[in-house]
This record gives structure tokens, C-alpha cells and sequence, in this order.
């Protein structure tokens, strides 16, 4: 199976290839640039070095939320309009989980955490369990947008050993420093934030696990946040 | 045209609209796909650009299917993608101009970025073979108001362009003000059919350094201005004459300054452009004032005046035929100067 896989969600750009089992290669830049600029380019490069096939491809998988809503957006947009003209499926992993997959098959609770303004950050709190030769992720707090405050406060009641990742980490430092009780590391330079071949792990394990792929029409990116216009309506209208 | 006919997938999502088609040399709409947000951006009275973002991106592979299969196509069959890549909201740009790299560049086909009102003035195009450049050409809309001469394809001079509110931003706020609601400038159209168009006497505004340059929100204030005193005095407000007297006051400085731009540049030839070109009135007044002249007048029909994408591949095509492709690293300008190439 020949799978493209994308992550623009964050500040990060990355896209990788994965052949039959094989991470081709993988592509990935943090900086400031936008991804509108860099992200197709960084794909055709990587394509072109690894002598890929585009035709070959089975589906592509892209980090579907949450994040920054233009970053998202313009690595939905980009992954539509290739799906499109391939006709092939998109696989839509949420963003958390496949920052998750960089700590495949750890035994701590794994949270990442993305920096999500407004005081918040977008998290979840998941966990592996091997079983035989297999391994399964499990959701121990569904993603959310919340305060990091909150979080720590959760991972304090549950007691067990934790790994944060992703760019909240460096934004909320000193707060996990000051109110963590229970022994935490912090995820090291090389899975600190977005991978697309994590992305890719992750959309793997989906279709073993029968998450069925999207077609390119019904995919849309998961905010978790509706628009600022949307909710002060809704404020307005439930004042009323 | 010899060989071949060309044949351009564009791409338009400046705005609020989500809009594909298939354009033949530049001239001949095989197929124009526009899905319309309105109905959700009404609730907010006007354009919410993440709302129309995210309706985009939900809407974009639909629209586009839809396009190439009313024109009995598949993307293999297309020479070239076209997209708005400027001016308009970045982030509604941005889901076109993104979706089209990933398109052409899974699809193997050239990609041209297209200037939005360059997408209107090429509008006139459509279904007449006989136009050419140069012309002068008026471009009226929600958010724009350019006198601009058109010296030869993909080439312009900006003559005049408004320093506060573009025309349609004018229709929008003032049929706010006497309750007609959004979008302003179809609803002042209508209304303005029972009105009396020289029932108040509202500005006609000049700026000071430049024949062509336009200024809206005095004329806007007027209104305002208009309003409250008479709800002051208590006299009884009448809409239509409001409504009827406001568009004559913008329609005479609209006329006014491109008949100026003809008497000056000496064409035979004007056009009219943008969404507010379809407002009945405004075109009845260029039809009167063009005849006197004996200029031929053109305007876009009235479904390629709304922003759409055939526009979009009639402008697109110009730019291929002289060569014109862009990377993959393209961006969405939501300040795009016409005439500008990045």
C-alpha cells in the first residue's frame, strides 16, 4: 500500500511517502513560512527524490484537526484537490493522535499538547497497550480545546508516569514545571512536534483497526472550535 | 482559433462564492458551477471570513466535480487549472489557490494564478468574440470600484479607484440604514423602481487631486445624515426615494468619470464590470449614456457579473496562451494590485 501523509496543523510542515511498508522518505520544516508557500513544493521535492509514483498511491492521510484553522485548511485543501484528481480516498487522523504515534508502544500516558491561544491548548490523553505483537492506541481524554491548567490537573488525578510533546510544550514549560505531581518527560527534539510519518503510522493502524477512509468531497478538517462569529451569535442568541 | 481549442479548469473562492468551470479560448463557458454562502452570511449581515473559509473547503470538490462533468470531462481532458490567487479574503483565497496546486500538481496539468478583477474585466469576453482590447472598463462590486483601461490582454492602467468605500460596500450600508437588509445593492434596485431619483439632492462626491478617483462615504453620511434629521423632525421617511435618489447620485459620478476616461483615451469601445454591473439602473444609465457617444457598450451577462470562475478561465487563458505558468509555491495576495504579476 503507497500512502501520501501531510500535517500542516501546526507551525510545523511536514509530508512523507510510505511504500509497502517502507517510510520513503519524510519532509519536515519548522519555520516561520507559510505553509501556502512551502508544503506542496516540500512534497514535489520529496516525489521527486524518491522517484514516487503519484499514480500508485492507495490514499492520503493528513492530520484533520485540531490546529491552527488556516494551516489546517490549507493542508485540507491541498490533500482534496489531490484526492480528487487521483481518486483515491483521504484518510483523516486527528491531529493529536498521530503526534500521539511518535511514542508508539510506550507504557506512560501520552499527551500532547498544541499551543491553542486564548489561554487554551488543544489535547488529548492516550495510551498504548501491546498485545501479542500488535499494538493498540487507546483515548484515556478525548481531545479538547481547554485550559493547560486543566489538563495537568487530569493527569495529576490519574496518577501515572506522562510524555508531553508537540509546541504547547515550550509555551506552557514552566506551568507543567510548578503543578505536575507525577513523574513527566518531555518528548526530545526529534518528537517534540508534527511528523507526517506519524501521521502515516497512525493512518495505518485506522484501517487495521476498520476506520474507513473518506472520500475527497466528505472530508473537512475538525476544528473543535466553531468560528468567533458563530459563537458570539450563539451567546447573543441564547441571552436572549 | 487554429489547432487545438484550450480548454481551463478554473477556480474561484475569493469571497463567499465557491465556484468552478470550463472555459474554451477564453471565450466560450462549457460549464459554470457558482455555490453561493449567502444564505448563511446573511445571519451575520455581511461576509464572515472564517465561516466562508471553512464552507469553501467543505464545498470545493462538489463544485469542481460538478464543473467537469456538466462539461463532459474528466481532469485528464483540461490543458490547464486556473485559480483567484488576489486580491480578496486570504484565507477564502487560500482554499482555492490550495486545492488547485494539489490538483494540477496530482494531475500533472500547468497552474495559472489569476488576478480576481482582472476575472471581471474579463468577464466581458464571454460570448463576445468581437471585443478587444483596449478599452476602458468600469469595475463596480461589493468590494471594489476600478476605472481601469484595458491596453491589451493581461495588461492595465488604473485610472481611478475609490479611497473609502467601494460602490457595492455603499448599497450594503445605506440599505442597512433604511432597513432594506443584506446584500444591499439587488434590494436598492428594486425599491428604486417606486422612487423618485430626484427626491433628495445627495452629493455628488469629487476628490480633489484626481478626475477618476472615487469617494463613497461622504455620499454614505449624506444618507445618514439624511435620515436622522428626519427622524429629528419627525418626518415620515420614504425608502424608496431614499433608495432611488442615493443610486442616482452613485450611478451620475460612475458615468460621469468613465465617460471622462473615453473623451480622454478616445475609444470606441466600454465595458462594464463586477457584481454591481448587473443593477438595472446602472446599466440603463451606461446604455444612454454610450449611445449619445456612439460607443459600443459592453456588459457581462448578468450570472458572469456575480463573481464566478468563467471569468476566472476566460482571464486565465490569455495568460497561457502568452506562456504564463506559476509553481507550486503559489500564495493566495489578498492585496493583489491589478496589473500586478507575482
Amino acid at each position: 500500500m503507497n500512502l501520501i501523509a501531510l500535517d500542516s496543523s501546526g507551525q510545523t510542515a511536514t509530508v512523507a511517502l510510505v511504500s509497502d511498508g517502507v517510510l520513503l522518505g519524510e519532509y519536515t520544516i519548522n519555520h516561520k513560512k507559510t505553509h501556502s508557500q512551502t508544503l506542496m513544493p516540500m512534497l514535489q521535492t520529496l516525489c521527486d527524490a524518491a522517484e514516487y509514483d503519484l499514480q500508485t498511491t492507495d490514499a492520503i492521510a493528513v492530520a484533520a484537526g485540531p490546529g491552527s484553522f488556516t494551516g489546517l485548511r490549507i493542508g485540507a485543501a491541498a490533500v482534496k484537490g489531490m484526492a480528487q484528481a487521483l481518486d483515491k480516498p483521504v484518510i483523516a487522523v486527528p491531529t493529536l493522535e498521530g503526534l500521539a504515534c511518535q511514542f508508539y508502544g510506550t507504557e506512560q500516558f501520552i499527551c500532547p499538547i498544541m499551543d491553542a491561544r486564548r489561554a487554551q491548548i488543544y489535547s488529548g490523553i492516550y495510551r498504548f497497550s501491546q498485545e501479542g505483537c500488535g499494538v493498540r492506541m487507546h483515548t484515556v481524554a478525548e481531545e479538547a480545546a481547554l485550559p493547560m491548567t486543566e489538563q495537568i490537573e487530569r493527569l495529576n488525578a490519574l496518577g501515572e508516569k506522562v510524555i508531553f510533546l508537540g509546541d504547547g510544550v515550550e509555551v506552557h514549560r514552566q506551568v507543567i514545571t510548578e503543578q505536575m505531581q507525577v513523574p513527566y518527560l518531555l518528548a526530545p527534539l526529534h518528537k517534540r512536534l508534527q511528523s507526517a510519518g506519524s501521521v502515516a503510522t497512525r493512518a495505518i493502524m485506522m484501517l487495521e483497526e476498520g476506520k474507513a477512509p473518506v472520500e475527497a468531497g466528505a472530508f473537512a478538517p475538525e476544528y473543535l472550535r466553531p468560528s468567533q462569529a458563530e459563537r458570539e451569535r450563539a451567546e447573543k442568541l441564547g441571552a436572549e | 482559433m487554429s489547432g487545438k481549442p484550450i480548454r481551463i479548469l478554473a477556480i474561484e473562492s475569493s469571497c463567499d462564492e465557491t465556484a468552478a468551470a470550463v472555459v474554451e479560448d477564453g471565450r466560450k463557458v462549457i460549464s459554470n458551477i457558482i455555490s453561493s454562502q449567502i444564505d448563511i452570511h446573511t445571519l451575520y449581515g455581511g461576509v464572515v471570513p472564517e465561516i466562508a473559509s471553512r464552507k469553501h473547503t467543505e464545498r470545493i470538490c462538489q463544485v469542481v466535480e460538478e464543473a467537469l462533468k456538466a462539461a463532459d470531462m474528466t481532469i485528464a481532458d483540461v490543458d490547464a487549472v486556473a485559480v483567484t490567487y488576489g486580491p480578496g479574503l486570504v484565507g477564502a483565497l487560500l482554499v482555492g489557490v490550495s486545492y488547485a496546486k494539489g490538483l494540477a500538481f496530482a494531475a500533472q496539468k500547468p497552474l495559472i494564478g489569476v488576478h480576481h478583477i482582472e476575472g471581471h474585466i474579463s468577464a466581458n469576453y464571454i460570448d463576445h468574440p468581437e471585443l478587444e482590447p483596449p478599452f476602458p472598463c468600469l469595475v463596480v462590486s461589493g468590494g471594489h470600484t476600478h476605472l481601469v483601461r484595458v491596453k491589451d490582454y493581461g495588461e492595465y492602467e488604473v485610472l481611478g479607484r475609490t479611497r473609502d468605500d467601494a460602490a457595492g460596500e455603499a448599497f450594503d450600508k445605506v440599505a442597512r440604514a433604511i432597513g432594506l437588509g443584506y446584500p444591499g445593492g439587488p434590494k436598492i434596485d428594486a425599491v428604486s423602481d417606486e422612487g423618485n431619483p430626484e427626491a433628495i439632492a445627495f452629493p455628488r462626491a469629487k476628490v480633489a487631486d484626481s478626475v477618476y478617483d472615487f469617494s463613497f462615504s461622504g455620499l454614505k453620511s449624506a444618507v445618514l445624515n439624511y435620515l436622522n434629521s428626519c427622524n429629528m423632525s419627525g418626518t415620515e421617511v420614504n425608502r424608496a426615494d431614499v433608495a432611488a435618489s442615493f443610486q442616482k447620485a452613485v450611478v451620475d459620478v460612475l458615468v460621469e468619470h468613465a465617460m471622462t476616461a473615453l473623451e480622454e483615451g478616445g475609444e470606441k469601445t466600454f465595458a462594464l464590470a463586477g457584481g454591481v454591473a448587473s443593477n438595472r439602473h446602472l446599466r440603463k444609465a451606461f446604455e444612454e449614456a454610450c449611445a449619445k457617444r456612439g460607443i459600443a457598450f459592453y456588459r457581462p451577462a448578468p450570472i458572469f457579473c456575480t463573481d464566478n470562475a468563467a471569468m476566472i478561465g476566460a482571464a486565465a487563458y490569455y495568460e497561457y496562451i502568452k506562456g504564463v505558468r506559476h509553481g507550486l509555491d503559489l500564495n493566495a495576495v489578498p492585496n493583489l494590485k491589478l496589473g500586478e504579476r507575482i
